[in-house]
C-alpha cells in the first residue's frame, strides 16, 4: 500500500514537471509601458486573439526604464521609452532593428509624425510610435479667474511672469520635476533656441526660472495629477494627457473643479513616446506581434480614446472620439503644429549642466 | 573522521568524548561562519563591485561605464586597466559644494529625528517594560502592527493627514484652534513626522528589550533610601538601559541619513539630501561612477564614527571592569 502511494506521489510529481514544461512553451510577450497608459481590455483582447499572454509592469519616469535598460538583461519585450531618450539608447546599443515584414499595419501609420520621430531614430528602424502629446500648461479655470481676473490662459507669461505667478502662489503651482521639459520651454519664452546647449542660454533660462521659483509649490511628475484634479492647486506645468486625466477625475468628482488645458502661443514641446524592443528580448517574435496589434487601427483608437492622447496612426483616427480628435489641445490644428518643436537628446556634458542647474532651481543650491 | 579518531585514541578517558566535543567545536564555527558569509557575500562583495564603478568613466554603452580592471585582456590587460584607475570622480565631489551640503543636510535632518524617536520612544518602551506581565504581548504585538502595512502606504497616509485640506487641519479648523490651515506638507516638520513615525519601532523595541531586563528593585531600593523618583530615574534606569539607547538611536540613524522616500513625498523640493543627490546622478546624469563615488563616501561617513564609537564604549567598558 505505501509503494503504491509512493509510486503514485512520484508519478504526479513526474506529470507536475511535464506540465511545467508545458507552460513554459506557452507564449508569453513582458510589457513595459508609462502607469495609467492603456485600456486594459486591448491586452486581454490581444491574448484572446493570438493565445499570446501578457505580463503587464509599469513605469512612472524615462530615468527608472533607462537604468533597467542600460543594466541589460530586464526581461522585458516591448519597452516605451519617450523619443529623446530611446534615441541615446539606440547609441548604446539597447535595442535590435525592427523586422518590418512583421509588421504590416506600419501601412496605417501617419507620415506627419513619422517624420518627427525620424530625428530621434533615424528610419524608424527600432522603434514604432504609441502616443504623443504636448508640454503646456494645465489650470483651474475658477482659481484663474479669481487670482488674475481673467480665464484666458494661452501664454507662458502667466507663468515667467513673475507678478502673475506671485498672485497664483497661494493657491498651488506645480511644475514638472523634469529640467529636459522645463528648460526647453524656458528658452523658448525667452525667443532663444529650445534645444540650445550654450552655458550662457542655460544660465539665462536659469536666471528666469530663478525669478519664479519662490512661487512655485513643488516640483513633481505626477503628483498635479490629483492635485490639480482635487482643486489643492490652480496651475501646473504639465503633460497633456496627465492633465486630460485631471480634468476628467474632477468631472467624476462633481466638486465643482474645472481644469482647462493649453499650448501656449509662443510654442510648446512635442513628446513621442514610443515601443521598442529591447536587443535581449527574450521573445523577439511576440513582441513584433504586439507591437503589429498595437498598429490595428481600432485598438490604438479604443487606447487613445482610453488615455487621451494623440497617436502616431492616421487610419486610427476615423474610430476617436470626435471630442478628443476635434479638441485642438490634443489633436493641434495647422497653426498650432507650426509652433511645435521638439527636443533632441542631451550629451553627457550638458545633461550634466541641465542637472546641475536644475538642482540649484529646485533647492536652491 | 579517521583522522581525529585516531587522535583521539590515545587519552583513554576522554576517548568517548572527544569526537562528539570536535563535531560541537565543529557546528560552533559553523554557526560563526554563517554570519561571516552573510557580510561576504552581501556586503563586501557588492561593495567592491560600487567602489570598482566608482573608479571608472562614463559611456554611451550598457551598462554605462567603462569597464576597469577586466580579466577578459590576460593579465597585462588587467595592469593597462590598473594604470587607468583614477580618483576623478572623488576630487570631482571636492568641487562643487552640492555634495558637502548634500550629506551635512542629511546628517543634520538625521540627527534631529533620532532625538525626537527616543523623546517619543523612551516613554512608550518604558511604559511597555512596566506594564503588567500578561499585557507586554500585546502591547508588543501594538509595536510592530504597522509593519503589516507597506510603509509606502503608511507615508502616503501623511500626506492625507497633513496637506492644507487634510485631516489634521479640518480638526483643528472645526475645534477653532486655527484659523488658517498650516502649513506642515511639503517642509522639514512634514520629514520629521515621518521618519519618527516610521523608525519609532526600530527605537522602542531595543528600549524595551534593555529595560524589561533591568532589575526593578535597584529603583525601589533608591527610594526606600530616600531617592527622588526623577533621580532614581536618571541615575538608575536610564544608565541601565544606555545600551537600548545606543542600539535604537543606531538602527533609527543609519537609515535615516540615506532616507529618499520620505523626504520625496512628504518634504518640499529644497529639500536636499543625500539620498536624492544619489538618485540624481545615477538616473538623470546616468554618471553611475560619480554615484558609486557618493555612495562610497556616503558609507565611510557613517561607518568610521562609528567603528571609533564602538572602540571607545569597549574601552570604557574595560576600564569599568
Amino acid at each position: 500500500m505505501i509503494r503504491k502511494a509512493l509510486w503514485l506521489s512520484a508519478t504526479s510529481a513526474f506529470l507536475t514537471l511535464f506540465t511545467i514544461n508545458g507552460h513554459a512553451e506557452d507564449r508569453v510577450v513582458n510589457v513595459y509601458n508609462w502607469s495609467d497608459y492603456i485600456d486594459s481590455s486591448i491586452i486581454d483582447d490581444f491574448t484572446k486573439k493570438t493565445g499570446i499572454k501578457v505580463v503587464y509592469d509599469t513605469f512612472d519616469s524615462n530615468e527608472i526604464l533607462e537604468t533597467k535598460l542600460l543594466a541589460g538583461g530586464s526581461g522585458y519585450d516591448v519597452v516605451v521609452p519617450t523619443a529623446n531618450f530611446l534615441a541615446r539608447q539606440i547609441q548604446a546599443g539597447v535595442f535590435q532593428k525592427l523586422d518590418k515584414s512583421k509588421l504590416p499595419n506600419l501601412s496605417n501609420m501617419w507620415d506627419v509624425i513619422s517624420e518627427r520621430t525620424a530625428k530621434y531614430d533615424p528610419g524608424n528602424e527600432y522603434s514604432v510610435n504609441y502616443m504623443w502629446g504636448t508640454v503646456g500648461l494645465g489650470y483651474n479655470v475658477k482659481k484663474v479667474q479669481a487670482a488674475l481676473g481673467t480665464d484666458k490662459v494661452d501664454s507662458w507669461d502667466v507663468f515667467f511672469n513673475p507678478d502673475k505667478l506671485a498672485k497664483l502662489k497661494d493657491c498651488g503651482v506645480y511644475v514638472l520635476d523634469s529640467p529636459a521639459d522645463i528648460i526647453p520651454a524656458t528658452l523658448k519664452y525667452l525667443g532663444l533656441d529650445p534645444n540650445s546647449t550654450s552655458p550662457d542660454d542655460i544660465s539665462k533660462a536659469q536666471e528666469a526660472l530663478l525669478k519664479v521659483r519662490p512661487y512655485i509649490r513643488k516640483f513633481h511628475s505626477s503628483e498635479y495629477i490629483n492635485a490639480l484634479a482635487n482643486g489643492d492647486i490652480c496651475l501646473a506645468i504639465g503633460w497633456s494627457g496627465d492633465v486630460f486625466q485631471a480634468r476628467n477625475r474632477a468631472e467624476e468628482a462633481k466638486q465643482g473643479v474645472e481644469i482647462g488645458y493649453s499650448v501656449p502661443k509662443e510654442g510648446a514641446q512635442m513628446w513621442f513616446d514610443q515601443m521598442a524592443i529591447p536587443a535581449d528580448a527574450p521573445h523577439t517574435a511576440d513582441a513584433l506581434e504586439f507591437i503589429n496589434y498595437m498598429m490595428t487601427p481600432e485598438v490604438i483608437a479604443k487606447s487613445s480614446n482610453y488615455v487621451l492622447y494623440a497617436n502616431g496612426n492616421k487610419a486610427s483616427q476615423q474610430f476617436i472620439d470626435k471630442a478628443i480628435l476635434e479638441d485642438p489641445s490634443v489633436y493641434p490644428d495647422e497653426e498650432t503644429t507650426k509652433k511645435l518643436y521638439t527636443v533632441a537628446p542631451y550629451d553627457p556634458k550638458t545633461q550634466r549642466l541641465i542637472t546641475r542647474t536644475w538642482t540649484k532651481i529646485v533647492t536652491g543650491q | 573522521m579517521a583522522n581525529i579518531a585516531a587522535t583521539a585514541a590515545p587519552s583513554t578517558d576522554t576517548a568517548a568524548t572527544l569526537p562528539t566535543r570536535l563535531a560541537k567545536g565543529f557546528v560552533d564555527r559553523l554557526v560563526i561562519i554563517v554570519p561571516y558569509l552573510w557580510l561576504l557575500f552581501f556586503f563586501l562583495v557588492p561593495f567592491i563591485i560600487v567602489f570598482k564603478i566608482s573608479l571608472s568613466q562614463t559611456a554611451i554603452a550598457m551598462p554605462p561605464y567603462t569597464p576597469v580592471l577586466d580579466f577578459t585582456d590576460g593579465i597585462s590587460g588587467f595592469f593597462t586597466g590598473f594604470r587607468e584607475l583614477n580618483f576623478d570622480n572623488y576630487t570631482w565631489l571636492t568641487q562643487d559644494a552640492l555634495y558637502f551640503n548634500a550629506y551635512v543636510t542629511s546628517l543634520i535632518i538625521a540627527g534631529i529625528s533620532t532625538i525626537l524617536t527616543l523623546i517619543v520612544g523612551y516613554p512608550i518602551a518604558y511604559g511597555m517594560a512596566r506594564a503588567p506581565a500578561t499585557i507586554r504581548p500585546t502591547l508588543l504585538m501594538l509595536v510592530i502592527l504597522p509593519f503589516w502595512t507597506s510603509f509606502l502606504i503608511r507615508v502616503y497616509a501623511w500626506i492625507g493627514i497633513l496637506k492644507p485640506e487634510g485631516l489634521l487641519n479640518q480638526l483643528l479648523m472645526s475645534l477653532h484652534v486655527i484659523s488658517q490651515p498650516l502649513v506642515i506638507l511639503n517642509t522639514y516638520t512634514a520629514i520629521f513626522i515621518g521618519i519618527v513615525y516610521s523608525y519609532l519601532p526600530f527605537m522602542v523595541l531595543p528600549l524595551y528589550s534593555s529595560l524589561e531586563k533591568m532589575d526593578y528593585s535597584l529603583v525601589e531600593a533608591a527610594q526606600d533610601l530616600g531617592c527622588p523618583q526623577t533621580s532614581a530615574f536618571w541615575k538608575i534606569t536610564f544608565p541601565l538601559s544606555l545600551p537600548g539607547v545606543v542600539a535604537g538611536c543606531l538602527l533609527v540613524f543609519i537609515p535615516a541619513v540615506g532616507e529618499f522616500v520620505i523626504p520625496d513625498l512628504l518634504g518640499g523640493s529644497q529639500t536636499l539630501m543625500i539620498g536624492k543627490t544619489l538618485w540624481n546622478e545615477f538616473f538623470s546624469n546616468r554618471d553611475w561612477p560619480v554615484s558609486s563615488a557618493v555612495a562610497v563616501i556616503l558609507l565611510l561617513v557613517l561607518t568610521i564614527p562609528i567603528m571609533f564609537f564602538q572602540q571607545a564604549q569597549a574601552r570604557a567598558q574595560e576600564q569599568g571592569k
